[in-house]
């Protein structure tokens, strides 16, 4: 009989694969707060309360400088917020973060004051993966969490391959890598081979924290600080995890799906 | 034995100044140590302790039944002492581990070799165990995997497709965890305590506070302590849930996959109505917690816990339900009672194996001092055991969260935790959704981390994959791993 009743339940959920990009983006938690913003000019003279309290270094003010916030290192613990007496540190509730040049992850210049987004492939690339993109994962020692937000992607509410988008078992059927991870130093001929098995024109992906700039593992003498150590990034997605959202916006941005 | 040469007992969440833990010379070390454990006692953590003449041996044991724990350690150990393994083989990856990290070698260990120590761009595996014979063949898998998996490598012993040998060689994901605690907390500590296992963030989180907590003589606000005790279960419900589904997918039964997850991602939703991170992060620390659950936030809470519960049961009575899941699940990658024990299995994985074995229930402390639950246990040790474990934790973890909303305690949730005293010994369990979480933290005479150990259920629970594998076809290998379930990064630190 279970046939039956698992047949009439699948009829009675309906479709559970949510409209985004095409309907609206689901919320974050309210108390998530989304992508830092750095306005530089609020901060009073000399004041560094925000530099101390950074578990990860990720912020910075030489004297007489402006403060600068790396929100590739940034691990979204919100210290900084509280420190500040200024309010020049805020949350926006703006999941989109992913940027395709390192720099675009510094907060606090003139106009910098929240992070570049990526801009979308274009010519032979996009041509090449925009509606087809195979990727291999590379997890080189994180905590799991960024490996389990991925892995969200690829339930129903989040259907990640009706964007053509999949992950594969072999880096020969891969059009590039997704890596996590700080890139520990007993991960590094792993991710390197992996690497090189992948079919040129490929692309690199880092996601979370740890695979940018290396997360809570910064300066361990046991890890590379990020995947860039080791191969070229193409596209930076900062969280300590980043949310499932912030990787679909992403992937689809980089890939010029969004704008359907 | 005379009073003196006792063993030290303190309870779960206590500290003991150092000087008042006993010490043997090595060798009698081994043999007190090997009494307690033949005398029913459980090795929780055995590891080195770093000193100007030499490194000393320190065991913390676990009386389940008694409700206690007790500490011992030995006199600076030259060079070598006598292995424990040989007697108790649950001692065996803490004795390769000490030989790692301090150079002391167990002596008659039958298989001493690295556990994630760094050669060059990958981690020294040493040698595989072979087997020999014209129809024998070996399968290599890992470290890298066919899915969204953490690396880990595994070496199997064939003879067709029947498994003969399994060993698993870890340290892929070594970071630094342990060795970058001596002369903390620093800044980066508490965020490395979530990550630790970032599927077990509340869980090693509650652990590293409780042990400041104890070192500095201090308690969290019990509205803090009832908030850990029920993330904690929220951590519980949507790994286990998530872990259903992976088995319900690994034999293509995919209406419960489906089903359960998205259930878990419902969960993780849970934990970040509260703190704002699916996986916890930023609400436990050291003196309470960071975030306070309103009434309306705890409304909303118990409101969508109860349709997702209610999900999970209508996805899982499938599952229970066909024949095709038992043929697979029954008598496959089966653990007994005795090797269980042996090993020193934890966690869903020695209950799935008859033993009555949960820290919440044995050693509690926190929130579990006022608030109790059943232990679940399952008698057969198989994939279908470790699967119904999970169930029955789903329902006892559900009722739990229930009860607790219904009553909240008063009170603020954050008090200043003073200094930690120093040459103090703290330990703590916490009862994670894998088992066991064990901290142990050594303070010097400035009260700084002088030496801090942490156990992850999984260093327990790797080994009992390894035994579950054997006589098993290779093709099993999915379900059987899944339902073991094991964290890559909790072992490897």
């Amino acid at each position: 009989m279970f046939v039956l009743d698992s047949i009439l339940y699948r009829l009675q959920r309906g479709c559970q694969t949510m409209r985004y990009p095409q309907g609206p983006a689901p919320a974050l938690p309210d108390r998530h707060g989304g992508a830092l913003r750095v306005d530089a000019a609020k901060c009073a003279a000399d004041c560094d309360a925000c530099v101390p309290v950074c578990p990860t270094q990720a912020i910075v003010r030489e004297p007489g400088q402006r403060v600068a916030l790396d929100l590739g290192k940034c691990i979204f613990c919100a210290a900084c917020i509280a420190a500040c007496p200024t309010r020049a540190i805020t949350q926006t509730n703006d999941h989109r973060m992913a940027v395709a040049r390192r720099e675009d992850l510094l907060l606090g210049g003139p106009g910098a004051e929240e992070v570049r987004l990526a801009a979308a492939l274009n010519g032979k690339l996009k041509k090449l993966f925009g509606r087809s993109l195979r990727l291999r994962q590379v997890s080189a020692g994180g905590c799991n969490a960024c490996e389990a937000d991925t892995n969200v992607l690829g339930t129903i509410g989040w259907d990640l391959s009706r964007f053509g988008i999949q992950f594969v078992a072999s880096p020969r059927h891969a059009d590039g890598l997704l890596v996590t991870g700080a890139i520990s130093r007993n991960m590094e001929l792993a991710l390197r081979k992996t690497y090189a098995a992948v079919p040129a024109p490929k692309i690199v992906i880092a996601v979370g924290a740890c695979a940018i700039a290396g997360g809570p593992f910064i300066g361990h003498p046991q890890v590379l600080n990020g995947a860039a150590a080791v191969v070229p990034v193409d596209l930076f997605i900062p969280g300590c995890p980043p949310h499932p959202l912030t990787i679909l916006d992403g992937l689809l941005r980089w890939l010029d799906r969004l704008e359907a | 034995m005379n009073a003196a040469r006792e063993f030290l007992w303190l309870a779960n969440g206590a500290s003991v100044p150092w000087a008042d833990v006993p010490e043997w010379p090595a060798p009698e070390f081994v043999a007190v140590t090997a009494a307690e454990l033949a005398r029913g006692g459980r090795l929780c953590a055995w590891f080195a302790v770093p000193g100007q003449s030499g490194p000393r041996l320190a065991a913390v044991i676990a009386f389940d039944a008694d409700n206690t724990l007790a500490v011992g350690r030995s006199a600076p150990v030259a060079k070598a002492y006598p292995s424990l393994t040989l007697r108790h083989p649950q001692a065996h990856l803490f004795e390769r581990e000490v030989w790692e990290q301090h150079g002391l070698e167990p002596e008659g260990h039958p298989w001493l070799k690295p556990v994630r120590r760094q050669n060059g761009d990958h981690p020294a595996v040493g040698r595989f165990f072979e087997v020999a014979g014209g129809e024998i063949h070996e399968v290599s898998v890992g470290p890298v995997h066919a899915g969204i998996i953490e690396p880990g490598h595994f070496r199997f012993q064939c003879q067709g497709e029947e498994v003969l040998h399994l060993e698993i060689a870890l340290g892929y994901q070594h970071r630094g965890v342990e060795e970058s605690l001596p002369g903390g907390p620093h800044r980066a500590t508490l965020s490395q305590m979530e990550t630790v296992a970032g599927d077990t963030t509340i869980g090693h989180a509650t652990a590293y506070a409780t042990v400041l907590e104890a070192l500095a003589g201090a308690e969290a606000p019990l509205r803090a302590q009832w908030l850990r005790a029920m993330a904690l279960e929220l951590e519980r419900l949507a790994n286990h849930t998530g872990d259903l589904g992976a088995l319900a997918g690994d034999v293509a039964f995919l209406t419960t996959a489906s089903a359960c997850e998205k259930l878990r991602g419902d969960f993780l939703n849970l934990t970040a109505l509260i703190c704002g991170n699916r996986f916890g992060r930023g609400l436990v620390r050291p003196g309470g917690c960071a975030q306070d659950l309103d009434p309306a936030r705890a409304a909303q809470l118990l409101k969508r816990l109860q349709a997702a519960l209610a999900d999970v049961a209508e996805a899982t009575d499938w599952l229970w339900d066909a024949n095709s899941v038992r043929a697979r699940f029954e008598l496959t990658g089966t653990v007994s009672n005795r090797q269980a024990d042996e090993i020193g299995l934890v966690g869903v994985a020695a209950r799935a194996s008859g033993l009555v074995r949960d820290v919440r229930f044995d050693h509690p402390a926190g929130w579990h001092r006022f608030a109790q639950m059943p232990v679940s246990t399952w008698p057969d040790g198989d994939v279908f055991a470790r699967a119904r474990v999970r169930w029955l934790e789903i329902r006892r973890a559900g009722r739990f969260l229930g009860e607790q909303l219904a009553a909240p305690p008063e009170g603020g949730i954050d008090d200043a935790v003073g200094k930690p005293a120093p040459d103090t010994l703290a330990v703590a369990l916490v009862e994670g959704w894998r088992g066991e979480i064990c901290h142990v933290a050594l303070t010097d005479g400035g009260g700084k981390f002088r030496r801090y150990k942490i156990v992850d259920p999984s260093f327990h629970n790797w080994p009992g994959l390894a035994l579950a594998l054997r006589r098993q076809a290779i093709s099993d290998f999915p379900i059987c791993n899944k339902s073991f379930s094991l964290s890559y990064c909790g072992f490897d630190l």
